[in-house]
């Protein structure tokens, strides 16, 4: 049983750190099978820069099976790569042709700092999450199962939110560098649920107001929805949108109840 | 050793957050409640593109009547209001949401080119130096910010053209609306720049109208399909609208020689002939 192999040429992009200015190195990927992974194929081109007493491109990997949200490359243009619905560890050889150019670029926006090669610091996502990425519960037993009912349309929706790895790959691929697909899937999947309730429009507003501080507008374009590999739905920005100046009148009130 | 050099690594924010003013302002200070302003002024200058678009339709019945249109116009809210009160009233309106719909549109684009600095932002899109392949935006969301500018200009011009009479091509009379814009419109260039601006009017609002839906939050599952149907439809309305005035001009559908008080270029005598006939007509 023979393995069917291609050959590539990669433009790479190779940048020392954050200030450096940065450039395009041409690899040859020589005999890559079909079926290894985009990262695979990389993996490969390193242990030969490395044989060949050479710096090895940086990229970010983890899991390797698109759950986590760690790998992060533009390919060809495309975040992620051509194909829908994955992450660039789920993105396989075969997808590519014998011969094929391919052009591997970081994440671009002005809040995503280069560390360096094609690894970016996805460390302003964090600091929307701490804004309000979270619910207040009481610690300690497990509550039984099921104490708050909660409707089925309610769950279905809340878990396609949760379904965000964070990649950043809505930022990447937005023309405007907006974060809304991000934020609003990680407002939202509290937003639905009724143990989100309780904080929900101080969430919106400080989740919000902390996206505007570090990302750009949307322009409602649906490039992020494109490159989303888990295909969060732009349903999500217009339930931010609504939920954002809902917020501002009801924190208002709510400051009004204070003494 | 405490460093004060921030650190590279650190993304820095575009702005600083200033603190919430009272309640309707704070809306416009974040960039989200801007979008809802402009979607809320946009709902407004469609509905004006639509009446003023209606309004236009009369070429097709007679000068007289476009004639009574515009007079209707100015004699709006009559009797509670004075002559031209309603009307002006209405101007500042729109004058106030096209200035609302472009600071918001300026603003935000600016905190747009901010968060993509660095990234290889090039006159006004952000670029990927290996190039890169758009798999959703459109051609009418991507020029966005060149139609609403060519709309403006035109705008200016459509003013000093028919509602201004600086224009020397119009020979302007105050009173005979049909016969400005048949000079107007008979004239090819001046009709070319009018089929320009009202096809970019159109694939603004092709974009426009949908990406209102979606700033004001107005989204259900069970009517999301017909969101794009119904920009699409608008723009396709205000298109054919529009484009049929310079087209059918030039055609000579719509004929400067049919209007009977062409010969009064003095404003007064212009009206009085327009009056006679309606009086004649009965109305």
């Amino acid at each position: 049983m023979s393995e069917q192999t291609i050959n590539l040429t990669l433009e790479v992009w190779r940048q020392n750190g954050p200030g450096d200015g940065g450039r395009f190195e041409t690899y040859e990927a020589k005999d890559i099978s079909v079926d290894a992974s985009f990262l695979e194929m990389l993996d490969l081109v390193n242990e030969r820069l490395i044989e060949e007493d050479k710096t090895p491109v940086t990229f970010e990997s983890d899991c390797r099976e698109g759950i986590c949200g760690t790998c992060s490359l533009m390919i060809n243009g495309q975040a992620h790569g051509p194909n829908k619905g994955q992450a660039t560890c789920q993105l396989h050889m075969r997808t590519f042709s014998d011969g094929d150019h391919i052009t591997v670029e970081p994440w671009r926006a002005a809040s995503f700092p280069v560390i360096k090669d094609l690894a970016v610091s996805r460390a302003a996502f964090d600091k929307i999450q701490q804004a309000g990425g979270y619910i207040t519960v009481s610690t300690g037993s497990a509550p039984d199962a099921n104490l708050i009912p909660v409707p089925k349309e309610a769950a279905d929706m809340a878990m396609d939110a949760a379904a965000c790895i964070g990649c950043g790959a809505c930022v990447a691929a937005c023309p405007n560098s907006a974060a809304q697909l991000f934020t609003s899937a990680k407002i939202q999947q509290f937003n639905l649920l009724p143990q989100g309730q309780a904080e929900r429009w101080k969430r919106t507003e400080a989740m919000v107001d902390t996206m505007e501080e570090y990302f750009g507008t949307c322009t409602n374009h649906g490039e992020c929805y494109e490159a989303c590999p888990k295909e969060i739905s732009l349903d999500f920005i217009a339930f931010l949108n609504r939920d954002y100046v809902k917020a501002k009148i009801k924190n208002r009130k709510l400051a009004g109840q204070k003494s | 050793m405490a460093s004060t050099m921030p650190n590279l690594r650190d993304p820095q924010p575009i702005r600083t957050r200033k603190k919430d003013l009272p309640f309707p302002l704070n809306i416009w200070q974040s960039a989200v409640g801007r979008k809802w302003v402009m979607a809320i002024t946009g709902i407004g200058l469609i509905g004006f593109v639509l009446a003023h678009m209606a309004g236009n339709f009369k070429l097709y019945d007679s000068p007289a009547a476009v004639h009574e249109y515009a007079e209707t116009l100015r004699v709006l809210g009559k009797p509670i209001l004075p002559k031209y009160w309603a009307l002006w009233i209405l101007r500042f309106g729109l004058i106030a949401m096209f200035g609302l719909h472009i600071a918001a549109a300026y603003s935000t684009k600016e905190l747009s080119r901010k968060a993509s600095d660095g990234a290889g932002f090039i006159s006004g899109e952000k670029s990927y130096p290996g190039g890169r392949e758009y798999a959703a935006a459109n051609y009418a969301s991507r020029t966005m910010r060149w139609t609403g500018p060519i709309i403006m200009l035109y705008l200016v011009f459509h003013l000093a053209d028919l509602t201004w009479g600086y224009l020397p091509h119009t020979d302007y009379v105050y009173g005979d609306p049909f016969g400005n814009v048949t000079r107007s419109l008979g004239n090819l260039p001046v009709a070319i720049l009018y089929v320009i601006a009202n096809v970019a009017l159109a694939v603004h609002i092709f974009h426009g109208a949908w990406s209102m839906f979606q700033s004001l939050g107005v989204n259900n599952p069970k009517y999301n399909q017909a969101r794009r149907g119904i920009a699409a439809g608008l723009a396709g309305v205000i298109l054919v609208g529009n484009l049929s005035f310079p087209i059918l001009t030039q055609a000579g559908v719509i004929d400067a020689d049919d209007n009977p008080c062409r010969e009064f270029v003095d404003s007064d005598a212009n009206t009085e002939c327009f009056e006679d006939i309606l009086a004649k007509e009965g109305k």
